[in-house]
């Protein structure tokens, strides 16, 4: 029997001076992916983007529970976007965007 | 138990007060409990005044560190001679096969530090590793190449790495993530530095305890030997008088 995909949902802030939209963001975040893991490993992670607030610079991605390690430590290397100077900061785990959202919250 | 997140190496620009304040303030947001910011001896005392108030603001607990970079065995032991007592942390920088032996044996020293990125001058091998598993002293990874280099160096830099720690862990010297940085915007959280070291196969449990555990013990060690009741490990001065 086929065995159901985990997932994990991860909430980000984005920390830079200047504005940046959702496509410089995932392609950012893609970008460091495949430079540290490869083609192959990016395609692993099942990174989907779910929610993304520009104004409050916030944004929720999806990725497989496997990958969870390499999509985190591909959103902390991450330096530039767009090749403006930014960070990405995990805020919390869930694994489902109810509880997510309850831990944001809290 | 909850952790008390350590960045033992935090490098803000202590003659620029706004910078300094804002990477205090940013690690405090990150969850760092303490930070320990390296000085000189000739540190001015406004400067360090200046950076423990900012610490205080933010309810940060600072260490003092002093980072000894020597060329002989010989300017290392004397360094540690004079400053030992002054410094709650002593990290050597070890640019030298020389320097990085005798830093391992000495129980004076806190962190070896290997600053190169050219995998020919990182001399953490299995001699090395043996010297400071009998010693006190913990190896100390600064993330902050990991961020800033790309391409092969970071490859060559990442394989070392992988090398160093495998081979820490098979003689129980403790490891220790640092940030190293001088960048507000390079700052990251413990559990992002954690993540980090997953490039060099360190298992999470491992780097959990590399930014907090095994840090802290270095300063509760160290903050013990200071204090002026501390006579030898487990035995203090609990009362002076004339009925003792």
């Amino acid at each position: 029997m086929l065995k159901r995909a985990k997932r994990r949902y991860l909430a980000l802030e984005i920390d830079s001076q200047e504005p940046v939209s959702s496509q410089q963001f995932m392609d950012a975040l893609w970008k460091q992916v495949t430079k540290l893991y490869g083609e192959y490993g990016a395609s692993r992670t099942g990174l989907v983007l779910i929610d993304y607030e520009e104004g409050k610079r916030f944004a929720i991605v999806r990725v497989a529970l496997q990958t969870l390690d390499v999509v985190r430590t591909a959103l902390a290397s991450i330096t530039t976007i767009d090749s403006k100077p930014a960070a990405i900061l995990v805020i919390t785990v869930s694994g489902t965007i109810k509880s997510l959202c309850k831990k944001i919250e809290k | 138990m909850k952790k008390i997140y350590v960045d033992l190496h935090l490098c803000p620009d202590l003659r620029n007060p706004v910078q300094t304040s804002n990477m205090v303030g940013k690690a405090s947001r990150l969850g760092f409990r303490l930070i320990a910011v390296p000085l000189q001896p000739n540190t001015p005392e406004r400067e360090i005044e200046q950076l423990r108030t900012a610490c205080k603001d933010n309810r940060l607990d600072l260490a003092t560190r002093l980072d000894l970079r020597p060329r002989t065995p010989e300017e290392l032991v004397n360094n540690l001679r004079r400053f030992r007592r002054k410094f709650e942390i002593i990290a050597v920088m070890c640019d030298s096969k020389k320097v990085a032996r005798q830093a391992a044996k000495d129980r004076r020293v806190d962190l070896l530090n290997f600053p190169s990125i050219d995998f020919h001058y990182r001399h953490f091998d299995l001699a090395e590793a043996e010297l400071a598993s009998s010693a006190l002293a913990s190896v100390e990874i600064d993330m902050k190449p990991l961020l800033t280099l790309e391409g092969s160096a970071r490859t060559r830099l990442l394989s070392s790495l992988r090398r160093e720690t495998a081979t820490a862990q098979g003689f129980h010297v403790p490891v220790v993530l640092s940030s190293g940085i001088s960048n507000e915007l390079l700052m990251r959280k413990p559990q992002e530095l954690a993540a980090l070291s997953y490039l060099f196969d360190l298992d999470k449990t491992v780097a959990l305890d590399a930014v907090s555990k095994n840090p802290m013990a270095i300063v509760k060690r160290n903050r013990e030997k200071l204090d002026p009741r501390y006579v030898v490990p487990g035995i203090r001065v609990v009362r002076r008088g004339k009925d003792c």
